[in-house]
């Protein structure tokens, strides 16, 4: 009833294109953002930023920035971790070595810095192609890993092998170390996944986007129809480090403000995120933020009710966590192959169609 | 002879021997892709379960122990007898084979023609569900297996290179066994691929679903098949990488160190599987050893992608692989 696109006259191209041409969308996408720049920083405390709002921003930007390759491109890559600690130690070089430029750009370089190696290790993508390149981003994944733990150059030859994040502000509120107020890293963080997600979502409705979708389902008769793959995946490479780069930097300087690299950005980083973009939905923006949300919340949930709820031990409920997560996975996958950006859609036209299904 | 030369040697050795141990876990990556296109990402975590398993049989520990104690408040842990190795052999087998079953029944029927990417997804789900589901049921504590594999040094080899070199090589008496074994796994499922009727099938299966369908091969029992023998070949290895480094977790991330394997040596392969895995064996234990020292060492966890990665760029489909041909 509320929800139609009957009364809503578009006067103009711009109008026709936008992302939510229904004007309850419309509304609804204003009221999160309202919500979410303006009412929640006031209601938050530590244990909510930490616990689920910055590792769903930060997730997301990462889910973004896979999905892009993955699900828009068609280039599965397992590598994620590893580009994130690009951006990790990248930001944690830049915040050293230049203490009186904002932290603003130091991550943005990071995102530049990150996509300029995946570039490099998606060169292979022009001759390797579906599992063979998986593996074969699986190289990148643990050999930036063993470069920043052996390496000292990286961590600056600290006694611990770790990297901290100094304090830092923007406009004189402190984002990173000690002394960050709960609301002030989400906000930082929150801008980012903002940004990130208008951005994407643009890049991937214009000729890009297209471009990389004619390579992921068939590069051939993509090549023939004047789709250049070198630059198409290229290009998908590069935009992908670069997102997954900023999350990479904002996950070890407002996140957790204190890294080491094998254990942060190990092997499960990389299908901790691949599985955000399944469950997500593979070449959705929305499905990004969706996966994410589901697989921060989902832990979060679980350990309440086991631990908190029922009294059990700790390491019998992370067990069962991965019972949990592994079958609801495959739950998934059977019920719903593209994920929750599926069931999404079908719940809009169905909205759609309400109260008369005919 | 110089000193160096001679501990390459006992290097190179060494290296042929993990090498055989990477190609055991590949086998089992090997039968499921080429059967049904699976590209089984469980197949460490299965070696886990199996040897998790095997280990419970021998113990007689009570499954999911730890589950009851915290739902009822109980203290129960063992039955309190021993089953003897080959009696738990068998039992963990049965528990493959059904496993084999269950996997099929509940997931892949229900993915038939699915992308495989999401085949691959679904996989990766499994091991994380068999993970937990081993933890939960047997317990997450490092466990030792002793199945009565003979280990520590071979003294005959010692004593040969000893009466050449003047230095004793060092080779575990448990990799010469693995050797053997492997060999003999390969040697009975190239038999069974090429003379008996259910892997004749099994090789039809393999060549084109639908022709094999139309002649009355049964697709779900090839499947189950195939699981079961993947199952049983992650049993083998587990067994082998449990003696050998105890039971726990770390296992299942063997997994990990045979996908370069498959790379090199091709996903639709099994000579290529262990050429692959005995190329991948020496080539990161002699890096180690002529490189390691001067970048900071543990190259092992890289060099074997590095060196699938480079060698992928020139010979896309690996050493054995099909060629790979693309229509549009």
């Amino acid at each position: 009833m509320f929800y139609r696109e009957a009364g809503d006259f578009k006067t103009s191209y711009v109008d026709d294109n936008q992302t939510f041409p229904i004007r309850f969308d419309r509304y609804r996408y204003y009221a999160v953002l309202v919500a979410a720049f303006a009412v929640i920083p006031f209601l938050i405390n530590d244990y909510w930023v930490n616990a689920v709002f910055l590792p769903f921003l930060i997730y997301t930007i990462a889910a973004i920035g896979l999905n892009i390759l993955v699900g828009y491109c068609g280039q599965v890559s397992l590598g994620t971790g590893g580009f994130m600690a690009v951006g990790a130690y990248a930001c944690y070089k830049l915040m050293v070595a230049f203490p009186e430029i904002n932290i603003f750009f130091h991550v943005i370089v990071s995102g530049g810095i990150t996509a300029a190696v995946c570039v490099l290790f998606g060169l292979p993508s022009l001759r390797i192609k579906g599992f063979y390149l998986a593996v074969a981003t699986l190289a990148a994944q643990f050999f930036l890993v063993w470069l920043f733990n052996r390496v000292g150059w990286f961590y600056n030859y600290s006694a611990s092998g770790q990297i901290n994040a100094p304090e830092r502000t923007v406009f004189g509120v402190a984002v990173t170390g000690a002394q960050t107020a709960p609301w002030a890293a989400y906000l930082f963080c929150l801008i980012f996944t903002v940004i990130c997600a208008i951005l994407a979502r643009n890049l991937t409705r214009g000729m890009a986007g297209r471009k990389w979708m004619a390579i992921r389902d068939m590069d051939i008769a993509a090549e023939i129809i004047g789709v250049n793959p070198l630059k198409a995946k290229l290009t998908a490479f590069a935009v992908s480090g670069f997102f997954v780069g900023i999350s990479g930097a904002l996950f070890f300087s407002v996140y957790l403000g204190a890294v080491e690299v094998g254990e942060v950005f190990g092997i499960n980083k990389s299908f901790l995120v691949l599985f955000m973009v399944i469950i997500g939905g593979l070449g959705s923006i929305f499905g990004s933020f969706a996966g994410a949300a589901f697989l921060v919340l989902l832990p979060v949930l679980l350990k309440n009710v086991l631990v908190g709820g029922l009294g059990w031990p700790t390491d019998l409920a992370a067990h069962l966590e991965f019972i949990i997560v592994g079958a609801l996975i495959v739950i998934f996958l059977i019920a719903e192959p593209h994920g929750l950006a599926q069931l999404w859609r079908v719940a809009k036209e169905k909205l759609r169609l309400w109260p008369f299904p005919h | 002879m110089p000193d160096s030369v001679i501990f390459g040697m006992e290097v190179f050795l060494n290296g042929l021997m993990a090498g055989v141990l990477y190609a055991l876990v590949a086998l089992g990556f090997v039968l499921i892709y080429k059967a049904s296109g699976i590209f089984n990402y469980a197949q460490g975590v299965m070696a886990l379960f199996a040897a998790l398993t095997l280990v419970g049989i021998m113990e007689g520990q009570v499954p999911f122990s730890h589950l009851i104690n915290a739902v009822f408040g109980t203290k129960v842990h063992h039955f309190g007898w021993e089953v003897p190795a080959l009696l738990a052999i068998a039992l963990t087998v049965v528990v493959m084979i059904a496993l084999a079953w269950i996997v099929n029944k509940l997931i892949f029927r229900h993915l038939v023609g699915q992308e495989p990417i999401i085949l691959f997804m679904a996989t990766i789900g499994l091991a994380y569900f068999l993970e937990g589901f081993g933890d939960v049921m047997w317990g997450a504590d490092i466990k030792k297996l002793d199945v009565g594999l003979p280990q520590g040094m071979n003294s005959a080899i010692d004593d040969v290179t000893f009466g050449i070199f003047g230095y004793g090589f060092f080779i575990d008496n448990l990799d010469l066994v693995a050797t053997v074994v492997a060999a003999l796994l390969v040697t009975g499922l190239v038999m069974f691929a090429q003379y008996s009727k259910h892997g004749r099938a099994m090789r039809a299966v393999a060549d084109d679903h639908q022709a094999a369908l139309s002649v009355g091969i049964s697709l779900n029992f090839i499947w189950v098949m195939v699981w079961s023998l993947a199952g049983f070949v992650a049993l083998v290895a587990g067994i082998m990488w449990g003696t050998k480094m105890g039971v726990q977790f770390s296992l299942s991330l063997i997994a990990l160190k045979a996908l370069p394997v498959l790379m090199l040596g091709g996903f639709t392969s099994i000579p290529g599987a262990i050429v692959g895995g005995l190329i991948i064996g020496v080539g990161e234990k002699m890096f180690e050893f002529a490189i390691g020292p001067l970048v900071g060492g543990a190259t092992e966890n890289w060099f074997a992608y590095m060196l699938a990665l480079i060698f992928l760029v020139f010979r896309p489909q690996g050493l054995f692989g099909e060629k790979i041909i693309e229509r549009v």
